[in-house]
């Protein structure tokens, strides 16, 4: 029995037959019994005050069931969408928290704002009784630009907000940071854009909600990421419903990359309105309005200083950040600039002192969260584009000034509020250097020079904080929920084994990795063992998938309850075999007497955990169905070096990635195949963030220049290199399975090793993300 | 108005209106909803079909200009039994997806691709996916899915 053992093995994935053949049911795939189709009027203006809605024409057109707008919506007393994180700001007070109305209270602050929802039979019906709906719009002046957004005078989105401002947080010592920066041997200081991104799963958002007359019940199906807080957030904070009455399933999951955690206006006017109109109602997003209605990504304006000694060490870092909310708060927009962020600051790095200050501003643009990365990204984009500069600027090649400021002794406390676990950065660095052959990269760049092309080259060694969270910390941040884990294991009378978990798959490939630690814990095939995930109706309770915390947090409830399941079992064995619990052991799916051949396999114990005819009835219950919570000790925290090398043409600016190689450290990996699919795809999207993606607002009227696949530069097949990647492994030390989340560490990690390959390749000190060929070609021939 | 053709094999027809796109048919009308929708430009390919042997993108297309056609989805391209075409394989076998949800017209045109280019390079098979964007995989390992499947096509 000993080859069920399967950790550590790229074992297919279970969830890719259905996906193969056409078979995967997603949101739009669910078409319910008199379904109806929901179409929304979005706002065409950044910012309009709405002096009236006539809605006469479009109730007449056919089809039409029911059109809802913002006074319907305030006649019902429901409530804003709720932010998911108070942040206390540098006075002690709390952010300004904006009502995010469902549907627009007389104002619209963005374009694709939703102002009125027409429900229908079909849904061409639905969109074209939608262009009847007549607004009376009275256009304000916009502002979509933090910096913009902070000047005195300037358009003002929320009277609860004046200047705009949700908040203005620090983090670390500011007196101690300027002292060191007053006595430093250098300083390194650069300011930069981090530019905004639309995360474009694939799948675009969708929802059916619909209503039970017959015990008073709403389900709702949704593409998102984590179903229980969805409801939780829809009923307890919005709609006032009781929370049990509410069924969300999110089936399969689309991609999802954080736009998919939230709770969004979509999702409770459907369900509010399923209600109203007595009919299932389905709403899929137009990709046009995914672009103006899914919360977008980064958005920052950063000046950064480095302070060093003159052998290269680090003595202080300081940050002054302005950070996009959007026009509202999202979910958890307000705790990615900071929580997730500027505690990241230290990277792999001993800097003694750390200070840094955020100011998050409103601005009439598409609300602003977690996108792949959340915060991360954005802290490393700093801290190693400072480093890589500095090391120019002082002449001291860029791997030795990372190596002489490593952390090397953990755990490892750093000023931002953080204690490191455990890692070894020395060692991803040294691996990555040899996959990328760093010590032949001059004869490369000679030879590329020949041809007339530009070859540079760039690190990036990052880290970033996983496994959100210990619930007490993250509570004591401001965060307004729990972030613990919940599982169930049920073995089944014949052994076979449904897992439940409170963790979602929307591509992370769950079916198969759990089950590969649920099989080779009870000694049994991977193919006995179905995950059930996404559904509030089926799994007990559940906070989601994000900040790669589904196998630390989530696989660790699994392997708390697996602990039960065995520890009955040996109880049952013990019974059976006729020798005291303490005797048995558990090995390769057999309960055993230890030291004895007297044994019993795992489906007889699970049969007679079912049929228990010979049991100890006066100290067990029958049955064999386990639970656990778990909330997490500390963050995990993988961390890796990325190592990008580029060709550029000067003549064309066309800059062409010729090697990327990436070594992580993700602590434990249950299958190597997973885990390097999910570094491809990371990579991908730093890379594109870095080269061609850019969301782009026209800061004269507000518009989305770039609110299609047409303007929106996805990264495709032909501009991104095949990877070479790499592990090293130091155990997570809190959980049993001793790992550490690996979903977003190439978006981390990529965008500055590729930034710093280019200003390499070039011989400049900057340039602004996305580098595209234009970009390059200006800075490649000097023009402005 | 009526419209027939044939769809993974089989006759079908169906009432549909002048403006429904060949991809509303696909999914709406003969509930085949392996094809999926995932822009409004023509630019993700998540609907790429097979009609009259050629990859075509589904919603680029009015029903009605299917009239007559011999159409192939996703949920045709495996055989009777269930025994998955190489190009399904080679993905299964590569990791050549994740979510899925782009899954099904990156297989449509990737049988294209090897069919016009036999034993294509690296080169050739990014160049060819062009029209198909995937937001998980990285590319990286459906281009040596693509690649193993086109020794076996």
């Amino acid at each position: 029995m000993g080859d069920m053992n399967t950790i550590g093995v790229s074992v297919k994935r279970k969830e890719d037959y259905r996906f193969l053949t056409g078979a995967g049911n997603y949101t739009d795939d669910v078409t319910l019994p008199h379904q109806s189709y929901a179409c929304f009027v979005r706002s065409p203006h950044a910012h309009a005050k709405i002096k009236g809605i006539k809605t006469d024409k479009a109730l007449k057109a056919p089809g039409v069931l029911a059109i809802y707008t913002g006074e319907d919506w305030a006649a019902a007393k429901v409530g804003g969408l709720p932010c998911g994180w108070l942040i206390t700001d540098v006075n002690g007070q709390p952010m300004k928290e904006p009502l995010h109305p469902c549907l627009a209270q007389g104002k619209a602050n963005h374009v694709g704002d939703q102002i009125a929802v027409v429900i229908a039979e079909t849904y061409n019906q639905a969109k074209d009784a939608a262009e009847l709906v007549e607004v009376d719009y009275e256009v304000l002046p916009a502002v979509v630009d933090v910096a913009s957004a902070l000047k005195k005078g300037a358009p003002q989105i929320h009277e609860a907000a004046p200047g705009n401002t949700c908040y203005v947080w620090a983090l670390g010592d500011k007196g101690a940071t300027d002292k060191a920066f007053a006595s430093a041997a250098h300083v390194t200081k650069l300011e930069f854009i981090n530019n905004r991104l639309v995360p474009n799963a694939i799948e675009p958002r969708a929802v059916n909600a619909s209503y039970a007359r017959h015990d008073e019940s709403y389900t709702l199906y949704v593409a998102n990421q984590n179903p229980h807080v969805e409801r939780l957030l829809m009923t307890a904070f919005v709609l006032g419903l009781p929370e049990q009455k509410v069924r969300v399933i999110a089936p399969d999951v689309g991609g999802g990359f954080g736009s998919k955690i939230y709770l969004y206006a979509e999702d409770v006017v459907l369900t509010w309105a399923s209600k109203h109109v007595n009919r299932p109602i389905k709403w899929t997003a137009e990709r046009s309005e995914s672009f103006v209605s899914d919360a977008h990504g980064r958005d920052h304006a950063t000046t950064a200083e480095l302070a060093l000694d003159k052998d290269g060490k680090f003595l202080a870092l300081r940050v002054h950040t302005k950070a996009a909310m959007g026009a509202y708060l999202s979910t958890f927009g307000s705790c990615v600039p900071t929580i997730l962020y500027a505690t990241l600051l230290a990277g792999q790095y001993t800097t003694p002192v750390i200070y840094a200050e955020v100011t998050a501003v409103f601005t009439n643009t598409v609300p602003v969260d977690a996108y792949r990365g959340a915060g991360r990204p954005e802290a490393t984009y700093v801290v190693e584009r400072l480093v890589e500069t500095a090391a120019r600027e002082m002449k001291i090649d860029p791997a030795e000034i990372r190596r002489r400021n490593f952390i090397k002794t953990f755990p490892y406390q750093t000023p931002v509020a953080l204690q490191y676990d455990i890692g070894d950065y020395e060692a991803t660095l040294a691996e990555a250097m040899k996959i990328a052959d760093v010590a032949g990269f001059p004869a490369r760049r000679a030879e590329a020079a020949k041809r007339g092309k530009k070859r540079g080259l760039g690190y990036s060694c990052y880290i970033e904080a996983c496994g959100i969270a210990p619930s007490a910390v993250a509570g004591a941040l401001g965060a307004r929920a729990g972030l613990f884990e919940a599982g169930e294991i049920r073995v089944h009378p014949t052994g076979k084994v449904t897992v439940f978990t409170g963790s979602h798959s929307h591509g992370q490939g769950h079916e198969t990795t759990f089950a590969q630690v649920v099989a080779s814990r009870l000694g049994i095939p991977v193919g006995d063992v179905d995950v059930v995930h996404g559904d509030t109706g089926r799994v007990l309770f559940g906070m989601g998938t994000y900040g790669s915390r589904s196998l630390a947090v989530g696989g660790t409830a699994l392997v708390k309850a697996l602990d039960k399941v065995v520890n009955k079992g040996k109880k049952i064995a013990a019974h059976l075999l006729e020798a005291s619990d303490a005797d048995i052991e558990f090995k390769d799916g057999v309960f055993k007497v230890a030291g004895t051949d007297k044994a019993v396999p795992f489906g007889s114990v699970a049969l007679t955990a079912y049929v228990p005819h010979n049991y100890p009835h006066d100290k067990l219950e029958p049955g064999l169905n386990e639970q656990a919570f778990y909330d997490p000790a500390n963050f995990t925290f993988p961390a890796g070096s990325h190592i990008c090398e580029v060709e550029i043409d000067p003549d064309t600016g066309v800059t062409k990635i010729v090697n990327f190689t990436a070594v992580d450290d993700f602590g434990n990996i249950v299958n190597p195949m997973i885990v390097e699919g999910q570094v491809h795809g990371g990579l991908t999207q730093g890379i594109g963030q870095a080269l061609t993606e850019a969301c782009v607002y026209d800061r004269e009227n507000g518009q989305l220049v770039t609110g299609s696949y047409l303007d929106y530069c996805m990264p495709r097949a032909d501009d991104v290199p095949s990877y070479k990647v790499g592990t090293k492994v130091t155990a997570c030390t809190h959980n049993p399975l001793g790992v550490k989340g690996c979903g977003e560490a190439g978006a981390i990690g990529a965008p500055p090793a590729l930034i710093n390959a280019i200003t390499d390749a070039l011989g400049i000190r900057e340039i602004e993300m996305p580098a595209t060929p234009e970009r390059v070609w200006r800075a490649a021939n000097k023009k402005d | 108005m009526k419209i027939s053709m044939t769809v993974n094999g089989k006759p079908v027809s169906a009432e549909v209106e002048t403006r429904t796109l060949l991809v509303t048919l696909i999914r709406e009308n003969l509930r085949l909803t392996g094809t999926h929708v995932g822009c409004d430009t023509g630019q993700c390919g998540a609907c790429t079909i097979h009609m009259n042997g050629q990859a075509v993108k589904s919603c680029n297309l009015l029903a009605l200009q299917a009239e007559g056609a011999d159409i192939l989805t996703i949920e045709g391209l495996a055989k009777a039994d269930g025994t998955l075409h190489p190009m399904q394989e080679a993905f299964r076998e590569h990791h050549g997806l994740q979510c899925g949800f782009c899954t099904p017209g990156m297989v449509m045109s990737a049988v294209d691709l090897v069919k016009n280019h036999p034993n294509p390079s690296e080169e050739t098979i990014r160049a060819e996916l062009d029209g198909n964007l995937c937001r998980c995989t990285g590319y990286h390992n459906i281009v040596k899915a693509v690649k193993a499947a086109s020794a076996k096509m």
